[in-house]
């Protein structure tokens, strides 16, 4: 973990919201009512389920509350979340079962 | 605008996106607080989240952030994390092109799942909406839900700092984006798309500059796309 520097962060927000905005305004506000390649929307429904896996999957596996070390609860907690999101189709019965794993096995295994 | 109709379908909307803010609330928080943490002052966190409103991407650029990443690759990353946006805003197209430029302009700040997912099964349902109807409801869904992330965003924000470690924060973000990841997993070609990402992101972990993450993505996206091909073109041979 590093300080993020003041220039840096202003920089990445002003990126993002920019970047953001452009995101969600190029199909309804500049294609309008022309239809679009199959191709590319095949691939864009698949960017969250892709790239959210991505992200956490080394968090789970090396957490850095651990110094990188693989632990217990912390893997069982992110098992739970997912398998309750996938059973449930509810987010919030997802993230309180992983919290409440996660905090069970902290307890329990101190 | 017809302002008596719109008026009751925009209430409608409103009514569907409530029960959301049991998601935006805590979601908003945990990012007030993580973005505190991460030493943030309440300026930067509240300008984050208002201008980019994407809680997904908001803490992706963070998190690479934290691991000393380039610039240039939190932004590509943030963005990758973001494309889904772009899927609805294609999405929402149809129903909603023909409006004035300007509410376009607006709906295209305000398009987040809830938004995208409520407004496009309404106008299934019912396509006898007008493209006002529709912008109505649009805006009421998200009505309940925007002021909801930037009030707990703030909270958060305020709170960050006093939140003792024992608390395990560090693992509330994954948790987070595996319970968001659950749900999204409704067919065979989404549940491929996942695994080959997982797998790409741990074989790429050692890639410099976190670029792993875009490698991993592009990777899942691909597959997925593939399996719908190979999966459809396989039911229509049988």
């Amino acid at each position: 973990m590093t300080e993020i520097e003041p220039s840096t962060m202003w920089i990445v927000i002003a990126g993002l919201a920019f970047g953001s905005f452009g995101l969600r305004f190029v199909f309804i506000g500049l294609v309008g009512d022309r239809p679009l390649p199959d191709w590319l929307l095949r691939h864009l429904r698949y960017t969250a389920v892709a790239i959210l896996p991505a992200l956490i999957a080394p968090l789970v596996i090396w957490p850095q509350a651990t110094g990188g070390q693989p632990d217990v609860p912390r893997m069982s907690a992110a098992a739970v979340a997912l398998a309750a999101g996938y059973w449930s189709k509810n987010v919030l019965v997802a993230i309180f079962s992983g919290a409440g794993t996660l905090y069970g096995l902290l307890y329990l295994l101190g | 605008m017809s302002f008596t109709t719109s008026k009751s379908i925009y209430w409608r909307g409103f009514r569907d996106g409530a029960p959301f803010i049991m998601v935006a609330a805590p979601f908003g928080t945990l990012f007030g607080v993580f973005a505190t943490e991460a030493g943030l002052n309440l300026m930067q966190v509240m300008t984050f989240t208002a201008t980019v409103f994407a809680g997904a991407a908001q803490f992706t650029a963070l998190q690479l952030l934290l691991d000393d990443t380039p610039t240039l690759i939190v932004l590509l990353s943030a963005l990758a994390v973001n494309l889904r946006v772009a899927m609805y805003s294609a999405a929402l197209t149809p129903y909603l092109g023909a409006a004035p430029l300007w509410q376009r302009a607006v709906a295209a700040y305000f398009t987040v799942d809830q938004s995208y997912a409520l407004s496009v099964v309404r106008f299934e349902t019912e396509p006898d909406l007008t493209v006002p109807q529709r912008m109505a409801y649009f805006f009421g869904t998200v009505t309940p839900l925007a002021p909801a992330w930037y009030l707990a965003t703030y909270l958060g924000a305020v709170l960050g700092t006093r939140i003792p470690d024992s608390w395990a924060l560090d693992f509330a973000l994954p948790i987070t984006f595996l319970a968001m990841i659950g749900p999204m997993l409704r067919t065979l070609p989404h549940v491929i798309a996942a695994l080959v990402a997982i797998v790409t992101a741990l074989l790429t972990a050692g890639v410099p500059f976190n670029l792993g993450l875009l490698i991993a993505g592009t990777a899942g996206m691909m597959a997925g796309a593939r399996a719908e091909v190979v999966l459809a073109r396989r039911s229509w041979n049988t």
